[in-house]
């Protein structure tokens, strides 16, 4: 791999060709705030708020640092003044969307949010990051669950809005969102729970990671053992922790 | 047909094609654009060939369905060879007359003829009409001479010489270097230099690679792409083969627009008859070069003309953009390697091929080579499609083409690029149109939309407008586009609902300059600039709104109200007759008196009442004075004055 150096934030680092700023950042040990951003799966740069600046050239321009890869000679300020104005504007309009959401609060307080200004749109959670329909098309392969609908009024949502069999209650979404509001849609999972034993497979089922045919904790995961111990050795959620091995 | 083997066998069927065609007989073409179709040309076409056939001229003359002329404004338009005299607005009765008099007795009829409204004069000749007279018209030139459904028409005129050059005459390399020389910029919007998209493209690593043609045109009123791939589809074909060969690939594909039927249509009869051709298919013109195009169509969004949305749709999923950082030459569709290119462009390329780069390249301006055809809307006498050298100004392109404006008005101001782009106000109407100038203006070539606006449009109304339609199309992917744009569109409502505060503008610059900064992709990117060039050029307007409460337009409902002046009305009664709702009181000699509160503000009243009389008032930033009381409402019959 090719060694690739490049300035951020005043201090000259190398990084590994194909890494993005974001990667190279966090390996240095410097923080960018982010959202829609895992390491499980591809990054989109949908929520914006990792821009940082770069200067390439002697041009300035802000960039997400979760997409854009590493370049040789490249200088990046990961908090200048336009950076911190630019994330404080996003907060903002992410905050008219979900105000209380606690995420969104803490950085709004990081950032100097004062009182709102903007229009409250919604009082939700969700900030359409889209994290939980990657997980799930990336990570479980299902597409369960996607967006519908376009602009402001796009939702994630199952199909026609209605629950179906492909969705097998993994929790994987849950796992990854950033602000909690798959979590709230607790009832969605409950209702499959209560389904048939036979309807269904488990996550580890789908996988193969297991040969049973039935789930002898009735669909539970609380009470699988193979579960909790994935879930304690990896640290991780299960489902993450084995696609990614 | 017989499917040609060599460059020679070509020339040889131009050259029978030629002689075959007879230039003395009488040839009828009839524009059957979509524009002209509205007008319902296909009856005027269909009572010329009724006619023909009743008195027996099936063979001495020709009819023929071209693609459109571009001056929609007077559809449907009939040309008729090869005296190439120009009957515009021509209706199906006069079909009978035509065929007698003009074909019959080489007459021409007067009134069919079209007449310049400030001199008068009639013009028999398309290229003596003002519109036609100052285009220059190299792209758009052959659409009425072709008959879009026969590529023949297309082969008379010199057709696919541009491709063999390129494949026997040309290696790649000179090809890039010919349209690197020539300045071809693309004319979707960015304007970014072909020839060096081509060459990275070529460079790419990866053996399958694509070529793209973005027909997704869907910004409000521009229609220059539809007209190109509806008129003269063998054009865009030609230049995509040249391109592919160019790159290296072997598949294409056409990005065009359900909502273009007929465009769609003429594209796969262009495609069967190319290919039966032997320009498409395997081994074309005996080249050894393979290539052939597939079609898709778009579903219907706005943000699907963004290069990687584009992409993404064609992939089979939901259009939406993706980081552009990697370029789409060297990862775009399926990761491939892939050159996308406006229509427009695409048809650019034969000619610099046939022509030369020296002869392009002495087109236009510094920065902006070659022609831009433009579509011409809103308030201006000759709408249609404008075909100038880059660097043509504003004024002679809304004036000397265009006719300026209509019913005597006063110009305002000129949307350019479409719902992205941004606003000029008439001191600046002096400019020339090329990339660079309008990006310095704050607004943008786009795709070469041109809507022009008259004294009577409200800016902020405008850019309310577009900011609507940005914000139903925007994806909702990245969030400075998603909720930018709504957040823009709500201080924007409430100013012209009356309900604008202080320190609204300054926050509507914040909002803009970051969902111009931070956005995702193009559509976001400039989904500011109606806001930001309406800000820089009439932000008197936007403070006569929010400080003064009213609309110096007279447009935001919110913000007028209708008064009848006492001294001016004649109790005619007519506004009366109309109001909608009833909120006029009034009677014989008695002065007619709106009640606001009932009033919805149609504004009927204001354009029924006579004009000899208007004594219906537009008021706005003051008060509406109180009615009269019902005594003094009484009419005074005056002494008549034509009696002495």
């Amino acid at each position: 791999m090719k060694k690739i150096t490049l300035i951020i934030d005043g201090t000259e680092r190398t990084a590994q060709e194909g890494m993005t700023i974001l990667e190279a950042a966090q390996e240095a040990g410097i923080t960018i705030p982010t959202l829609c951003y895992h390491p499980s799966v591809t990054p989109s740069g949908s929520c914006r708020l990792c821009t940082v600046e770069i200067l390439k050239g002697g041009k300035s321009r802000l960039v997400t640092a979760c997409t854009y890869p590493v370049e040789e000679g490249i200088e990046v300020k990961t908090n200048s003044a336009a950076v911190r104005k630019t994330r404080k504007m996003l907060i903002e309009l992410l905050l008219a969307r979900c105000p209380s959401v606690p995420v969104l609060q803490e950085l709004g307080r990081e950032y100097g949010v004062k009182k709102p200004r903007l229009k409250k749109i919604k009082n939700e959670d969700c900030i359409l990051c889209g994290l939980c329909t990657q997980v799930c098309q990336e990570k479980m392969g299902v597409s369960a669950i996607n967006f519908v609908g376009r602009g402001v009024n796009r939702t994630v949502d199952f199909p026609f809005e209605r629950m179906w069999d492909v969705c097998v209650a993994c929790g994987a979404c849950t796992y990854v969102c950033p602000t909690g509001h798959i979590q709230n849609e607790a009832h969605k999972v409950a209702q499959l729970k209560r389904k048939l034993g036979i309807e269904r497979k488990c996550r580890y089922m789908l996988m193969g990671a297991v040969s049973n045919k039935l789930c002898p904790h009735n669909y539970e995961c609380w009470r699988c053992e193979y579960d909790q111990r994935t879930e304690y050795r990896l640290c991780e959620h299960p489902v993450l922790a084995l696609k990614l091995n | 047909m017989v499917r040609l083997q060599s460059p020679a066998e070509l020339e040889e069927l131009r050259k029978h094609m030629l002689a075959k065609r007879d230039t003395k007989k009488p040839c009828i073409t009839i524009c059957s654009g979509t524009g002209c179709r509205a007008y319902a040309s296909e009856k005027v076409s269909t009572a010329f060939e009724e006619e023909i056939k009743k008195q027996g001229l099936d063979n001495t003359i020709d009819i023929k369905t071209t693609g459109c002329h571009g001056f929609c404004e007077k559809g449907p338009l009939v040309v008729i060879l090869p005296g190439e005299i120009c009957y515009v607005q021509v209706k199906p009765t006069d079909v009978a007359q035509i065929i007698s008099q003009t074909i019959g007795e080489s007459k021409i009829l007067d009134q069919l003829l079209y007449t310049d409204p400030v001199t008068g004069e009639k013009a028999v000749h398309e290229s003596e009409i003002p519109f036609y007279k100052n285009q220059t018209r190299l792209v758009f030139g052959n659409n009425s001479k072709i008959d879009p459904t026969n590529i023949d028409d297309y082969i008379v005129l010199g057709g696919y010489s541009a491709l063999s050059k390129a494949l026997f005459e040309m290696t790649p390399e000179e090809i890039i270097a010919e349209v690197k020389d020539s300045g071809l910029r693309g004319r979707g919007g960015g304007g970014f230099p072909t020839g060096r998209k081509w060459e990275e493209c070529r460079h790419a690593p990866g053996d399958i690679k694509y070529v793209i043609v973005n027909a997704d045109e869907g910004d409000p009123g521009a229609y220059m792409d539809r007209s190109l791939l509806e008129g003269n589809p063998h054009s865009v074909l030609e230049g995509l083969i040249i391109g592919a060969y160019t790159i290296g690939s072997h598949v294409g594909y056409i990005y065009v627009r359900e909502e273009y039927p007929l465009a769609v249509e003429n594209v796969f009869i262009a495609l069967s008859q190319a290919e039966k051709y032997g320009f498409l298919g395997t081994d074309i013109l005996g080249s050894g070069f393979d290539f052939s195009i597939k079609v898709h169509r778009g579903a219907g969004a706005f943000v699907s003309g963004e290069s990687s949305a584009l992409m993404t749709a064609l992939e089979g999923r939901v259009g939406e953009p993706r980081p552009k950082y990697i370029h789409t030459v060297i990862s775009g569709i399926w990761d491939k390697p892939s050159t996308l290119n406006n229509v427009e462009t695409w048809a650019n390329v034969p000619l610099i091929i046939n022509k030369g780069a020296a002869w392009y390249a002495s087109i236009g301006t510094e920065g902006s080579k070659g022609t831009k055809i433009f579509s011409l809307v809103g308030k201006v006498n000759n709408t249609g499609l404008v075909e100038v050298p880059m660097g043509t100004s504003l004024r002679d392109i809304i004036y000397t083409i265009g006719g300026g404006i209509p019913k005597g008005k006063k110009f305002k101001a000129v949307q350019t690029g479409g719902p992205s782009g941004g606003c000029i106000p008439e001191s600046l109407i002096d400019s020339p149109v090329d990339f660079e100038e309008l990006s310095a203006l704050g607004s943008m070539m786009g795709s070469g939309g041109m809507i022009v606006m008259d004294e009577d449009t409200c800016m902020v109304d405008t850019a309310r407008y577009f900011l609507d339609f940005l914000s139903d199309e925007s994806c909702g992917k990245c969030t400075p586009c998603r909720e930018g744009i709504d957040q823009m569109l709500a201080i924007l409502t409430n100013i012209t609902e009356g309900k604008g505060q202080d320190g609204d503008i300054e926050l509507l610059e914040e909002i803009a300059e970051v969902t111009k900064n931070a956005s995702l992709c193009a559509l976001g990117q400039t989904a500011a600039n109606p806001v930001l060039s309406t800000l820089r050029y009439f932000r008197d307007e936007y403070e006569a709104h929010i400080l003064e409460k009213r609309c110096p337009a007279g447009v935001c409902k919110a913000l007028i109200s209708y008064y009848i002046q006492p001294d001016k009305c004649q109790a005619c009664l007519i506004c009366y007759r109309n109001c909608p709702v009833g909120a006029i009181t009034g009677a014989k000699k008695q002065i007619h008196v709106i009640d606001q509160n009932t009033c919805i503000k149609c504004g009927i009243c204001f354009d029924v009442c006579p004009q000899r009389f208007s004594a219906v008032e537009k008021i706005s930033g003051r008060p509406v004075p109180p009615p009269l009381p019902l005594e003094a409402r009484v009419i005074k019959k005056k002494k008549s004055k034509g009696k002495k």
